[in-house]
């Protein structure tokens, strides 16, 4: 039967009134200038020539009628590929005040319609859920028996942890009188910042990242490192000093790594670590994925691949036969490239079998450490699905595991990472804290690094996260020079700073109170309390009420 | 805040000289316990043989007695001595002392083809043994030690009170050194296990102060499984089997104690002339980084005594005396009790980086820095 045509509607036909965001347009105030329709990432706004009926009532005559003007206005427009995403560009630009993105009230009708063309919706960014467990947690045991408390302004704190496989102290000495090989250790500030590609991330986001941890290092004494993500890292900075600020990752993609591997005779130091990525907490079981928008001249070089084309890596290593296998091989090669000198470590998805993957770590002399990346951890580029439902939550997998090294006595040997969701709504230190006083050793902070440091609009209420198409609004995720040159790299190093001399300052604002200076307070459970009793009992943390 | 006191002496004192030193410092601090631990014991009543471990507790009621006796005997232990206190029950708050035991015992046969770290290692078997039994039977029996040369005492209440209702000012029993400690009544009643001095194979340590990091501490020490590692009634207790850990276990010496439970920052490594290795001892010893403020003192078999301040100890504990007898107390009130006859500008208060030890020629006490050389060949 021939369907109608008269009413344009198709089944995946939306009004306004369906899309996340509702575009509010004050006409009153706006003066035509085009700013926003330019900067809108999605060109989700247009100008359109609009009609408006001026009613009319000629009481002499006694005769109604209309008339009818022509004017200027903005539409929004509602096919899904346009869509408005809140990032509030336009009113960020706007010098009137005329427009904004509003949250819809309304039932998500454009949610119904995210499988198109044979494919299902993808995103970048984050999880979309404001919930945060590890925003619930407080530290209860406030230390005030004894001598005068702590200052946090005052005294002196060690909040340093180490990365790296750390021996039992009896083989310590047996192997310092024999001088045997004893593992490499780096101490670090326990707040790193997580792995986000070369790639991923602008070449200018970068360069302000790595100015930042440089000078947290050099001039300021805070020995914070970053990782590189899937993807390499550029070669001027293989072969700058700044590598040993650097974790290098390597993924099931290998993208990157010819580069690396040639530079390695003309590295002046070695890098702060080797992550193997075998998981990522936003997209368990999903290797990295670089959409071809964003497959860049540059990026194309350091990765060794054509330009514009979309870069899958696999969801696992290939050529390895199994998890085991695969973590011991490459944990040695890996080793073994750099004379035994860089701790090595794999990444995993948080995952109820985290603590077989740990155990197995356990086992082999050479596993550095363990990074476990929950749910709620974020992402360049991945299917709604696998950053919506799949996954484990940071906090009881981190906990699992602590305790299980605590039951083997090993919680020395090999220290646990935790990543994922640590400041999703703006409380870094307070989500950290817990995740350490949980028994992590530290934790790895993307998102809000962005967020922080360079203006990323993106937030749990969906908003932004179209990190994956290479429009990012703020430059942050893109290779399109019009849009990173954006972004300032000396004023992402600046934030960079800010950003960790705050965290410093919080820090200690958590561990005086609790009488902690002399260590950071890595499994101090008796510090924490939660207002819900079954949490606290999973956690075996103390239930508040 | 605790009271502290020990003094060690190259000729027997009394312990009520130590106990009278309590007295002295019990301004601001509301006594509510005393532990004492006695070192190089003598009896006025028996002559005592060095190398016969002495039993120390408490049997709460005549059924733990008869199985106290029933288990040493097949053990092969034979009693040598059962030290009476001339007890005065009406000064003792608890009214479950069935029996204080200071007992000395000869070794069972058996033990002549054992080497020593196996007779220690029977004899701290034997000491939790005792525990168990007393705790499965609703804490009938207490074993604070089981040990050559060492008797210990643990008692709520007033420590002066204490000493004169156990009869202590009958100077029958003396040793040449004597631990102290008043305990705050953050334990009271709840367990004569969380009282100082904390005793382990022969190492004995007690402190002032508060350790914030315990819960990791224990975390780590219960993890190496070591049957001696159990208890933690108290947040002190870690410091004994920290200074066991290092003297017995890893072979340490004795400066090694400060470097694990306090360590240097990494820029002091830097220009210590054993940086590397400290470095390297820090990071394997991490989880044993104490967070005081804290004094610790200790006593090893040997007769040595030791002091460690934490780094961030504000109220230092003095060492004072003269060759032969040295006094160390949380306050110099304590000192000037226990030896008032000293050139008292030769006491000193160690500092954030300080060990002070007395050698058991106790001719004078050694300030050892974290900063000095490490006295151990295979580091250098
Ligand atoms: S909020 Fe962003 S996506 Fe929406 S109209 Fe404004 S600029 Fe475009
Ligand atoms: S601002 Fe850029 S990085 Fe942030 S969510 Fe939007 S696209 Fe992603």
């Amino acid at each position: 039967m021939v369907s109608i045509r008269s009413i344009s509607s198709t089944p995946s036909s939306l009004t306004y009134h369906d899309l996340p965001w509702i575009v509010a347009h004050r006409e009153d105030r706006c003066t035509l200038c085009g700013r926003c329709t330019s900067v809108c990432p999605t060109e989700a706004i247009y100008l359109a020539y609009r009609r408006q009926r001026m009613p009319k009532l000629d009481i002499l005559q006694k005769k109604r009628g209309s008339e009818y003007r022509t004017f200027v206005g903005i539409r929004q427009r509602t096919d899904l590929d346009h869509r408005c995403i809140g990032c509030g560009m336009c009113s960020m630009v706007c010098p009137n005040e005329a427009i904004g993105p509003q949250v819809n009230p309304n039932d998500e009708r454009a949610r119904f319609h995210s499988y198109q063309k044979g494919d299902a919706w993808k995103r970048g960014g984050r999880r979309n859920d404001r919930a945060s467990l590890l925003d619930q947690i407080s530290f209860n045991r406030i230390s005030m028996l004894t001598d005068p408390a702590l200052d946090a302004g005052r005294h002196e704190f060690h909040m340093n942890t180490l990365l790296g496989r750390v021996l039992p102290p009896e083989e310590y000495i047996r192997r310092q009188a024999k001088g045997e090989w004893i593992p490499p250790v780096r101490e670090i500030f326990p707040f790193i910042i997580g792995s986000m590609s070369f790639g991923a991330l602008s070449p200018n986001m970068w360069l302000g990242l790595l100015q930042g941890v440089a000078y947290c290092n050099e001039v300021l004494g805070i020995p914070v490192v970053m990782c590189t993500g899937e993807g390499g890292c550029p070669p001027w900075v293989l072969k700058s000093p700044f590598l040993k600020y650097i974790v290098l990752q390597i993924a099931s993609g290998y993208f990157g790594w010819d580069e690396i591997i040639r530079a390695i005779p003309e590295m002046q130091c070695d890098p702060a670590a080797i992550e193997i990525k075998y998981g990522q907490g936003a997209k368990p079981g999903d290797g990295g994925l670089l959409m071809w928008f964003k497959v860049s001249k540059l990026i194309a070089r350091l990765r060794g691949v054509p330009e514009g084309v979309d870069l899958p890596s696999p969801p696992v290593h290939q050529t390895l036969y199994s998890i085991e296998e695969s973590v011991m091989k490459m944990i040695q090669t890996m080793s073994m490239a750099w004379n035994f000198r860089v701790p090595v470590y794999p990444k995993i998805s948080g995952s109820t079998s985290a603590k077989s993957v740990l155990n197995n770590l356990v086992r082999n002399p050479y596993a550095s450490a363990l990074l476990i990346d929950g749910i709620d951890g974020g992402t360049g580029a991945a299917y709604n699905i696998s950053m919506d439902a799949t996954g484990h939550p940071i906090a009881s997998n981190v906990r699992d595991c602590y305790l299980d090294l605590v039951a083997q006595g090993k919680q020395n040997e090999i220290p646990i990472f935790a990543a994922g969701g640590i400041g999703k709504n703006g409380n870094p230190v307070q989500n950290g804290m817990a995740l350490i006083m949980l028994g992590a050793s530290g934790v790895h902070m993307g998102k809000y690094i962005m967020q922080s440091a360079a203006g990323c609009l993106g937030s749990e209420k969906n908003r932004c996260n179209v990190c994956n198409l290479g429009i990012c609004p703020k430059g942050i995720t893109s290779q399109n020079p019009k849009l990173y040159r954006r972004l300032d790299p000396d004023q992402v190093a600046q934030r960079v700073v800010d950003v960790f001399l705050g965290l410093r300052t919080e820090i200690k604002k958590v561990m005086a109170p609790l009488g902690r200076s002399q260590s950071l307070p890595i499994g101090m459970s008796d510090a924490l309390g939660i207002s819900d009793k079954d949490v606290a009992d999973r956690l075996q943390i103390k239930y508040i009420c | 805040m605790c009271r502290l006191a020990m003094k060690t002496a190259s000729v027997p004192f009394s312990p009520f000289s130590v106990i009278s030193a309590m007295e002295a410092m019990k301004e601001g601090y509301d006594g509510s316990g005393l532990g004492l631990l006695l070192r190089g014991v003598s009896f006025a009543d028996y002559k005592y043989q060095t190398g016969d471990p002495i039993l120390s507790g408490i049997a709460h009621t005549d059924a733990a007695l008869h199985r106290l006796n029933a288990f040493m005997e097949a053990k092969g232990y034979t009693l040598k001595y059962d030290h009476e206190f001339n007890v005065q029950p009406s000064l003792i708050e608890a009214t479950d002392r069935h029996k204080y035991l200071v007992r000395v015992y000869r070794l069972p046969e058996s033990f002549k083809e054992l080497s020593q770290r196996q007779i220690d290692e029977r004899l701290m078997l034997t000491r939790l043994a005792l525990r168990a039994d007393g705790e499965k039977h609703g804490g009938d029996l207490t074993a604070f030690s089981f040990w050559p040369n060492v008797a210990m005492i643990k008692e709520v209440g007033w420590p002066l009170e204490i000493g004169q209702a156990l009869g202590l000012d009958d100077h029958r029993i003396t040793s040449r050194v004597c631990m102290a400690q008043g305990r705050q009544n953050t334990n009271y009643g709840i367990n004569l296990y969380a009282c100082h001095p904390f005793f382990i194979q022969g190492i004995g340590t007690m402190t002032n102060g508060e350790n914030t990091a315990f819960v990791p501490i224990r975390e780590y020490l219960t993890g190496m499984h070591y049957p001696g590692y159990i208890g933690y009634q108290s947040d002190s207790e870690v410091f004994a089997h920290i200074l066991h850990y290092v003297t017995r276990r890893l072979e340490l010496p004795l400066q090694a104690y400060k470097h694990v439970i306090t360590p240097l920052k990494t820029d002091e490594l830097a220009n210590h002339p054993q940086g590397a290795f400290l470095k390297g001892l820090r990071d394997v010893c991490r989880r044993m980084i104490i967070d005081g403020p804290n004094c610790v003192m200790g006593s090893l078999p040997d007769e040595t005594t030791i002091m460690v301040m934490d780094t961030k100890k504000m109220r230092p504990a003095t060492i004072g005396g003269k060759p032969g007898e040295w006094a160390l107390a949380s306050e110099i009130c304590g000192v000037d009790a226990m030896i008032p006859e000293r050139d008292k500008s030769l006491d000193f208060q160690p500092m954030r980086e300080n060990t002070v030890i007395v050698p058991p020629s106790r001719q004078e006490y050694t300030i050892w820095s974290q900063f000095d050389q490490f006295p151990l060949p295979q580091a250098a």
